[in-house]
């Protein structure tokens, strides 16, 4: 395995709008896979992607119902890499934008993030081997 | 000399600011610095051959690593043994190796 | 020394009513007051955010009107006071009709095959 890296990413996209998302998390998930700390900086919409309140629905379009859709929501992709860092030993900082959390009502997340603020993406910065800004558009 | 990786996410047919990006790969690799092009997401859509992929093609001849996303080719339908002349298909892992290695990297 | 970051910022208006701000200009701002070292780039549409004389007022829902409301170019000047060099591309100024005369001042107007050599001034380049 390579030298254990510390890398910090910034998100700003909610779920369910594009691909970035998903893209994201890939990264993320490989990095916890790696054993590499990461750092995650949700800003502006990318709040939503660890809401506490998402829930899976069914799809009548396709004829499943909940289980055969097994719909998947972000907040347990979160989740699951939060898990896999515990076993791999990666540490993993995912800071929510307080004032983006304000705005959008998204204050229930998931356990195990925090609420913070451009400060904390300083920080991150000075203590991270390399930083990927994952911008909207 | 740096090292830069230049990941796209979008393509040509629908973001007009999509060729400023693979100008900028090239004009950087021009001037030197080892530059990794990672195209993922519709970003893979143009090296399918077609009337459009050379302008890939093109940043690969200035002398960038063109590399395309192999879960977003299968999940297009995009053939990884027939690309764009230039590009390689490439795991993930890839862009995780490169921002490990401390390239400037760069999401567009 | 902190980290230098150069920010590349591309979009314009982009939920800047609802946001009060360009975010990724209030974000480098907020970041600056924390200790952090950037040099602004703006490219493509994002030129549009140094124009002297935008005018977003007079936004209202029902009895409900803004009454603050942004000041992207006001930002830029901002950005320029706290020490922050802001950079604009000439050929996408070019290209939107756009003279330096019609941005606010302090801006430095570069030519878009400077990028690499701007890039090389900083230790990380984020692309917005």
């Amino acid at each position: 395995m390579a030298d254990k890296r510390t890398l910090t990413f910034v998100l700003m996209d909610p779920p369910f709008e594009n691909a970035r998302t998903t893209t994201a998390l890939r990264l993320i998930d490989l990095a916890v896979k790696r054993g590499w700390n990461v750092n995650v900086f949700a800003y502006e919409g990318a709040v939503y992607v660890a809401f506490a309140k998402q829930t899976p629905h069914e799809n009548k379009v396709h004829g499943h119902d909940l289980a055969a859709e097994d719909h998947p929501n972000t907040k347990e992709w979160v989740a699951a890499i939060l898990a896999q860092a515990e076993r791999t030993g990666a540490k993993v900082d995912w800071v929510q934008c307080g004032l983006c959390v304000d705005e959008r009502g998204a204050g229930e997340c998931i356990p195990g993030l925090r609420r913070g603020s451009p400060a904390d993406l300083v920080a991150f910065t000075e203590a991270s081997d390399n930083v990927l800004v994952i911008a909207t558009k | 000399m740096s090292k830069y990786l230049l990941i796209e996410s979008r393509d040509p047919f629908e973001y007009a600011e999509v060729p400023y990006y693979y100008d900028l790969a090239a004009s950087l690799s021009r001037k030197g610095h080892a530059v990794t092009l990672f195209l993922v997401q519709n970003g893979v859509l143009p090296v399918r051959p077609g009337p459009r992929s050379d302008v890939v093609s093109a940043v690969a001849r200035a002398g960038v690593e063109v590399l395309a996303d192999d879960f977003s080719l299968r999940e297009r339908g995009i053939g990884a043994d027939r690309l764009a002349t230039g590009v390689k298909p490439a795991p993930l892992d890839r862009v995780l190796d490169l921002l490990g290695e401390g390239c400037k990297a760069l999401w567009h | 020394m902190p980290k230098k970051i150069l920010q590349v910022v591309e979009s314009a208006f982009r939920a800047t009513l609802e946001e009060q701000d360009d975010t990724v200009v209030w974000l480098t701002l907020a970041m600056r007051g924390a200790g952090g070292e950037f040099g602004v780039l703006l490219r493509g549409n994002a030129v549009n955010t140094a124009v002297r004389g935008q005018d977003p007022s007079g936004l209202a829902f029902g009895d409900r009107a803004l009454r603050h409301h942004t000041d992207l170019a006001e930002d830029i000047t901002r950005l320029i006071g706290k020490g922050v060099r802001v950079s604009v591309v000439a050929e996408d100024l070019a290209e939107r009709g756009l003279r330096t005369e019609d941005l606010v001042a302090g801006l430095e107007t570069i030519p878009r095959a400077a990028l690499p050599d701007l890039f090389e001034k900083f230790d990380q380049v984020w692309h917005w």
